[in-house]
């Protein structure tokens, strides 16, 4: 078995690539976690709204206007997901969850896989059981680096990814709205004592989630090319477990979970055949995210850069 | 004199539990008005009620004329009612200045810059401390932070919850100094103390409170001289 650092790179750009959406969709996961203790498991079904509207509004537009620049037809299709998962994220919570607010934690869960269901459902009857191809609109001719390649695409996907995290941390970090975030995250009885409607707190972060779940959504299908009903649902769990991995509840843990999980994915399905003596092949890949849950689960549940549980009490 | 606060036949129930069993009483403006207690009079239930974090089974209260019980917290707050919720509840993760702009997170005006200073002002120990996680400070501090926290919100009445509790009597002296500065300025507070000694010092009228009724009241003077409560709460032989 001989080394080939061309290979290792490229595994390593593949996994950024993967990991920087992984990492999008679970800021989904941890933000809502973090203020309402909750796990939205419609999270990944979000996400793959967003993908098939936007590809549906790419497909409308490359059939009537076939020549326009690859980068109008994303642009396009991702700003008409964008307020649709917006609107969807809203109405979760406000029909699902909210009259749960205080029930024992079980039943927002049991919830949440429900509200998964339904959705899988609708996108069934609107976009049909069957995969749903990219039209030929990005440029496929990939750059060199080092005998290892990279597209446009994927260029563009881990530098709006890392421009996207760096404003939401500037968001909660440094405005008024994201201090009432932290503080309601902290305490609502005692945010709702300084002014904060917690329930409008609660509604925002369900809509920057599920904003972030749309471009997520856009950038996966992009990168494979493909969409279908079926998407959200491994996808989801793969970023729910990068949000466990970096700590759930902490952007910074999501943003690092994911990024970590799409490269351990990456390297592992890239040399498990090398590794096994070609007894497990690279279809394996999924297998890795939840051998890394399991790992984290046991070891350290409270993830890379979260507190204990205990003391949030 | 106009009642400020006017509360009556006020009930609240937790489950079938009456943790209030009708209580009266009113808080006129720029009066420092205090309920004293043992645990479980109710004390700390009638704040809960005061800031609609609990909902009364019967009575009103009406703050400055208007019935609030079925306002949500968020909205008394804008009206210049602010409570100081018992174990301070200070945002442990947020930063001592974070947790001072969020008592002013209901305002849009210029001068929350100048209510900043004067909070500092009032407590020097803030101001040193101003980019640490609250959750660090010692508890005479977030005491401290709580109550600099609510005066950022510009309240017109102030509900005190146990300001004492759990502190160093050096720190319970300082707290005290900084609630008789706040009364002076013109805040009117409502101060719920089991320290009913330091409460009725403070304070110009009281209430004494027993098992979910008002059973004394009158001028602090008076109910430090009382007999009855001599012995009930301050620990003196009959």
């Amino acid at each position: 078995m001989t080394f080939h650092p061309e290979i290792f790179l490229q595994q390593i750009i593949n996994g950024l690539v993967l990991g920087s959406i992984y990492a999008l969709v679970a800021l989904g996961y941890t933000m809502v976690y973090g203020i309402l203790g909750l796990i939205n498991f419609a999270h990944g079904e979000v996400v793959m709204i967003g993908a098939l509207t936007a590809l549906s509004v790419i497909l409308a537009l490359h059939g009537a206007a076939p020549d326009l620049p690859a980068a109008l037809f994303i642009l396009a299709g991702t700003l008409v997901a964008i307020p649709v998962t917006m609107a969807l994220g809203y109405t979760i919570e406000r029909v699902a969850y909210r009259p749960l607010r205080n029930a024992p934690r079980l039943a927002p869960l049991i919830t949440a896989i429900g509200v998964s269901i339904v959705l899988q459902n609708v996108a069934l009857l609107v976009w049909g059981r069957s995969y749903r191809s990219w039209p030929p609109i990005l440029p496929t001719t990939p750059h060199t680096i080092l005998g290892a390649n990279i597209t446009d695409l994927q260029i563009f996907i881990v530098l709006a990814a890392a421009a996207i995290m760096a404003g939401l941390m500037l968001l909660v970090n440094k405005t008024k709205l994201g201090r009432a975030m932290r503080a309601t995250a902290e305490n609502p009885a005692v945010a709702g004592l300084m002014g904060v409607n917690v329930n409008v707190i609660i509604s925002v972060t369900f809509v920057i989630g599920a904003a972030l779940g749309a471009i997520a959504g856009v950038m996966v299908s992009a990168n494979y090319q493909i969409a279908h009903y079926y998407m959200g649902f491994i996808l989801g769990l793969k970023a729910f477990t990068a949000a466990v991995l970096g700590g759930i509840g902490n952007l910074a843990g999501a943003m690092l979970g994911g990024l970590l999980l799409g490269l351990i994915e990456s390297l592992g399905a890239g040399y498990i055949g090398d590794l096994t003596g070609g007894f497990l092949g690279s279809h394996y890949q999924d297998v890795f995210a939840f051998f890394v849950l399991i790992v984290v689960l046991i070891f350290r549940p409270s993830g890379l850069v979260g507190e204990r549980v205990a003391e949030r009490a | 004199m106009s009642a400020l606060l006017e509360v009556k036949a006020l009930e609240v129930a937790y489950g079938g539990i009456r943790a209030l069993k009708g209580i009266d009483f009113e808080v006129n403006e720029g009066e420092l008005v205090a309920l004293i207690g043992a645990n479980g009079a109710g004390k700390s239930t009638t704040l809960r009620a005061l800031s609609s974090l609990v909902r009364p089974a019967a009575g009103t209260i009406r703050y400055r004329g208007e019935v609030t019980s079925a306002l949500p917290s968020y909205a008394l707050v804008r009206k210049g009612l602010a409570l100081v919720p018992e174990g301070r509840g200070v945002f442990a993760r947020l930063s001592v200045r974070e947790n001072l702009e969020m008592g002013a997170y209901h305002r849009g005006d210029r001068e929350i810059g100048k209510d900043l200073d004067r909070v500092f002002g009032l407590m020097p120990r803030l101001a040193e401390r101003s980019t640490q996680l609250a959750g660090t400070l010692s508890g005479g501090e977030q005491q401290m932070l709580a109550i600099g926290r609510s005066l950022m919100s510009r309240p017109k009445l102030l509900l005190l919850d146990e300001p004492s509790m759990g502190l160093a009597p050096i720190m319970v002296q300082k707290v005290f100094e900084i609630v008789q500065t706040v009364a002076r300025e013109g805040v009117t507070i409502l101060l719920v103390e089991q320290n009913a000694k330091l409460a009725l010092e403070l304070s110009s009228r009281g209430y004494v409170m027993e098992s979910g009724t008002i059973s004394l009241s009158g001028p602090s003077a008076k109910l430090l001289a009382d007999p009855k409560v001599r012995e009930a709460y301050l620990g003196e032989a009959a």
